[in-house]
């Protein structure tokens, strides 16, 4: 690796994560309770599943004789809401009996506007109601998008871009400067700069695949509007020809959800569906309940496929997978969150972002402390491994 | 703490200890994708190779 190569991959790695750093650290911090967000929500839960009927069924079914209509719970969740409300999303927790549906002033609510509550099919009651103004709202909120929306989410994609050019450069300065030294240093005895130098390396060396996983799926993740909007105006639109040029169905002549689910299992048998979408939200067209089926295996759950049933008539009218795009976005969901794999992985993902934390931090303290402010300085420091600091 | 060595290493000895890192954690991450069960005890020792391995240089760096 030459002199010149080592100063453009310095300067590359330097300013990439001068930019990002700050708004790394805001990601990591919030992200660190939103790991725990299922083990929190429960322990805020105002309300419970029905304990008898638990295991009897999941929330999806059609079948479980004890269980409420979709239409009546439907019915039960709008009751709580300001007249004029109407539904936007029924979703479905396939491992329990509860459900969550999600309300809004007008078909095409933003987030912001959207009231979600949790509800037991077995009992027909309201469990829970997200919190707008809770605490662990307003770390998602920080976490997603600044409370700046799309431009807020585009920018935190932004910085998730830089911070894998910051990786990527800091693998490349990583061999000239461990030229000379053993794997995993950690020179106690050398001056407070070498000492977090090498914290930065050796930190920065063994979170790299996962800071890389989880930076390349956070930036995907800030695609989720743009991905939808292209599922809408591609696939979507071609699955809706036939309705192209009709007013949007007024939310008064919706049919009933439950003859729609009826044709969708129907259609798509051995599948169970995550969610339904009503009509004229990002999710759906403006006349149809898209049913979003779930694969039936562990990794294709993941992978969706959406039926469209006329919201009027409850007649299926197209059936098709998401499109390459929607599924990378489906993918990378549950690798970034770190929610797939029991407690354990979530505990690790929080000492790895913890981890991340301290190389965020390390490498601010080495630009704010620097003792040689010359390009020159730094290249000498990565060609010799910071060998020729003095010893405190 | 071993003495610092002096001699240059070849490419493949500087990353070869972030490459086998780097598998483990990628076979765990995406091996916990595709099920529950024996799945996920597989995923949990190796996504913590990472963890183990920090945790073995904190604590070298003290002896």
């Amino acid at each position: 690796v030459t002199r010149r190569t080592i100063q453009t991959w310095f300067l590359v790695h330097k300013w990439t994560s001068i930019v990002c750093t700050a708004f790394l650290l805001m990601l990591c911090v919030t992200g660190l309770p939103l790991i725990f967000h299922d083990e929190i929500d429960a322990l805020t839960a105002t309300g419970a599943l029905d304990p008898a009927l638990r295991p009897a069924a999941i929330g999806s079914s059609q079948e479980a004789p004890h269980f409420r209509s979709l239409d009546a719970m439907l019915a039960t969740a709008l009751t709580t809401r300001p007249p004029g409300e109407v539904p936007l999303f029924m979703a479905f927790d396939n491992d329990r009996t509860a459900m969550t549906i999600t309300t809004g002033p007008t078909p095409d609510a933003p987030g912001s506007e959207m009231t979600l509550q949790s509800l037991d099919r077995a009992s027909g009651r309201v469990i829970g109601s997200e919190d707008e103004s809770g605490v662990m709202h307003v770390l998602l909120q920080l976490h997603t998008d600044m409370f700046l929306g799309l431009p807020g989410m585009l920018f935190l994609g932004a910085m998730g871009l830089l911070f894998i050019a910051a990786i990527v450069s800091g693998v490349v300065l990583y061999l000239p400067f461990m030229r000379k030294l053993p794997f995993g240093i950690v020179r106690a005895s050398r001056s407070r700069r070498v000492r977090w130098l090498d914290y930065h390396n050796m930190l920065g060396a063994v979170t790299l695949a996962w800071a890389a996983v989880v930076g390349l799926t956070g930036v995907i993740n800030t695609l989720a509007t743009p991905i939808n909007r292209m599922w809408q105006a591609n696939e979507l639109a071609e699955m809706t020809r036939a309705y192209a040029g009709r007013g949007a169905l007024p939310p008064e002549r919706y049919g009933s959800i439950d003859k729609a689910m009826t044709a969708a299992r129907r259609a798509m048998p051995g599948f169970n569906p995550q969610f339904i979408a009503f009509p004229g939200g990002s999710f759906s067209s403006k006349h149809h309940y898209a049913v979003f089926f779930q694969g039936s295996t562990p990794l294709t759950e993941r992978l969706l496929t959406a039926a469209l049933i006329d919201a009027e008539h409850g007649t299926v009218t197209a059936i098709g997978r998401m499109p390459w795009y929607g599924q990378a976005l489906a993918l990378s969901r549950p690798l970034h969150f770190g929610d797939y794999g029991g407690l354990p992985l979530k505990i690790l993902w929080a000492l790895l972002t913890t981890m991340t934390i301290v190389v965020l931090g390390s490498g601010l303290y080495l630009w704010l402390g620097r003792r040689s402010p010359s390009t020159a300085g730094h290249v000498r420091e990565i060609e010799t491994g910071a060998t020729m600091e003095p010893a405190e | 703490m071993s003495a610092v060595r002096r001699r240059r290493q070849s490419s493949w000895t500087v990353f070869a200890p972030l490459v086998w890192t780097a598998l483990a954690t990628s076979f765990g991450l995406f091996i916990a994708l595709t099920g529950d069960g024996a799945r996920d005890l597989l995923a949990w020792p190796a996504v913590g190779v990472p963890v183990g391995v920090a945790v073995w240089a904190l604590h070298r760096r003290r002896c």
